[in-house]
Order: C-alpha cells, then sequence, then structure tokens
C-alpha cells in the first residue's frame, strides 16, 4: 500500500494515501471538539477535516482548546 | 475619521505621555485617538487585570470593565489588578480603583455582571474594541458571536497551565468560531481553577493583548487579525499560524 510520510507535532509519521485528516484524527483517537488542526501554518475548519486529504510532507500541528482567563 | 480629534493635552499629560508622544507611530495625532478610544474588557482576572493596566497607563480614554466576580485570595497569585487588601470586594470596583490610580484622567466604565446571550449585545454596543479574557467556553462563544453579529472587533486571548493562545477576529471573519466550532464537551477541558496556571503567563498573554488592542487603536504596524498567535511557555516556543474562515461556519460563514 503506498504511503506518504508528514510531521505531526514535529515527529516524522508515515499513514496510507489517502488519509483524510478525520481518519488521523480517529486513528489517533483525539477528539476533534477539543482540538484545532494546524496544517502547513495554516488552520483547518473543522467542517473540512473529511475532505482534507493528506499530501506527502504535510506539517500538522495539534492546537488544544483552551479557555482560561 | 481624525476631523473632531482633540488635540489639546495639559502639560501634565504631555509629561506623562511622553514616552509615547516620542514614538513616530504614536505622536500627539495618536495619544489623542488613544484617549478617543472606547475598550470593553470582559474578565477582571489574570489576563483582564495587566490588560486594564496597561490601556489604563496608556491613556485609553474609556475602558469598560465587566465582570461578576468578587477577589478571592486565589487570584493573588495572577491577577494583579487586586490587592490583598481587596479580598471579598468586587473586582469592578477593585481593579477600577487600581487603573485610576495610576492614570486618574482615564474613564473607567465598570459592569458587574457575568456575561449572558440577554446582556451581551447591550454590553459591547459603545465600545469599539472588545477584549475576552473570561475564565469560561460560554461566555467565550457568546461574546464572539455578539461581536461578530455587531461588527466590531474582537481581541481574544486564553491561558491554561504554560500555554496562551491570541486571536484577532474583525467583521468578515474569519471569526472565533472558524476556529473552534463548539464549545469542548462538558469536562473535556480543564480551567485554570482545576488544572492550574502559571501567574506571569497570564501577565505575558495580557500584555500581548493590550499592545495588539493599541496596534489597533493607532492603526499602527501588523496586528494579529486573520491569525493566531500559540505560545507553549514551558518550551518557550511562539507560532503563529494563519486562521481561513470557515465554508459553513454558522456564524461568518457563507449561508448564515
Amino acid at each position: 500500500m503506498p504511503t506518504i510520510e508528514l510531521t505531526l507535532n514535529g515527529e516524522p509519521r508515515a499513514v496510507a494515501d489517502p488519509t483524510s485528516l478525520a481518519a488521523l484524527l480517529a486513528a489517533l483517537a483525539l477528539d476533534a471538539r477539543k482540538i484545532a488542526v494546524e496544517r502547513n501554518e495554516e488552520i483547518v475548519p473543522r467542517s473540512q477535516y473529511d475532505r482534507t486529504l493528506l499530501r506527502q510532507g504535510d506539517k500538522l500541528e495539534i492546537v488544544h482548546f483552551i479557555g482560561g482567563g | 475619521m481624525d476631523g473632531d480629534l482633540n488635540l489639546n493635552f495639559s502639560e501634565e499629560e504631555i509629561r506623562r505621555y511622553a514616552r509615547h508622544i516620542l514614538l513616530d507611530e504614536v505622536g500627539g495625532v495618536g495619544q489623542a485617538r488613544l484617549r478617543a478610544a472606547r475598550v470593553l474588557i470582559v474578565g477582571m482576572g489574570g489576563l483582564g487585570s495587566p490588560l486594564l493596566l496597561y490601556l489604563a497607563a496608556a491613556g485609553v480614554g474609556t475602558i469598560g470593565i465587566a465582570d461578576d466576580d468578587a477577589v478571592d485570595l486565589s487570584n493573588l497569585q495572577r491577577q494583579i489588578a487586586h490587592a490583598t487588601g481587596s479580598v471579598g470586594r468586587a473586582k469592578i470596583e477593585s481593579a477600577a480603583e487600581q487603573a485610576a490610580s495610576i492614570n486618574p484622567h482615564v474613564r473607567i466604565v465598570a459592569h458587574r455582571l457575568r456575561v449572558d446571550a440577554e446582556n451581551v449585545a447591550g454590553l459591547i454596543e459603545p465600545y469599539d474594541i472588545i477584549c475576552d479574557g473570561t475564565d469560561n467556553f460560554a461566555a467565550r462563544f457568546v461574546i464572539a458571536d455578539a461581536a461578530y453579529r455587531a461588527g466590531k472587533i474582537l481581541v481574544s486571548a486564553a491561558v491554561l497551565r504554560f500555554d496562551g493562545q491570541l486571536a484577532i477576529f474583525g467583521p468578515g471573519g474569519p471569526c472565533y468560531r472558524c476556529l473552534y466550532p463548539s464549545e469542548p464537551p462538558e469536562g473535556a477541558v480543564p480551567s485554570c481553577a482545576e488544572a492550574g496556571v502559571l501567574g506571569a503567563v497570564t501577565g505575558v498573554m495580557g500584555t500581548l493583548q493590550a499592545t495588539e488592542v493599541l496596534k489597533l487603536i493607532l492603526g499602527i504596524g501588523e496586528t494579529l487579525a486573520g491569525r493566531l498567535l500559540i505560545w507553549d511557555g514551558l518550551a518557550m516556543r511562539f507560532r503563529i499560524v494563519r486562521l481561513a474562515r470557515d465554508p459553513v461556519c454558522p456564524v461568518c460563514g457563507e449561508n448564515s
């Protein structure tokens, strides 16, 4: 199966091609309601996770939803 | 827009603001713009304290402060607008006194209330810039939605443990819900009361928030509008990322 290599929170990671952002978050057991996702220095709207296909070399960072003051 | 700007300053004010007036980007006109500005701060806690004190010191003419809480001893590790002698007093009173003692030229408008869907529109209406320094998600969404609908600029900061986030949301979007569409599940994300926060982290974020408010009023530099600043205080790593408008955002999306 073809794979693509990406960087997740600064660490290299290989995933199957194709993999959507939604599928990656599910595989990581991350609750999308508690995070935002940054892909190549831009926040991906949550509504677009399903249709966002990961590409070779993507840099992903998980941003935690915080609300303290 | 500066047609009606009052450029008359007393000798005392000129001395007080001398280090601002020296700056090419501020000058007398900028200082007059600060005096004419109306800024609302919701939440007089760890973020709101330094934000209020710096805006007051800077001579922002009208500063609204909203909070319904009283000062607690456990606030004083970070909420520098309140003193030990103010424990038990309303936060808005204690903070207004501190701000007035720094700069008596500034008008502080105290709103003793907990912001909610009913009172938010009236609360924000008299102000040009709205600052969110609240400690809960319900208030954050109420403020963000109302600010967008009223066409106000929202300068929003948040902290937890050693982490901070700061963003500016303006008319046309992207808005807060493009970043975070809805509240996290109940109990899924801890508050500072549950998980703790390093006091100085709230100072950094509240002061960055103040810096952006002053830049917005002065119309100088490049603000964070449309971007999100993420600070990891433990790693001492700042990152800035672009925000994207969510095409199906319930607040600013194409069909909303």
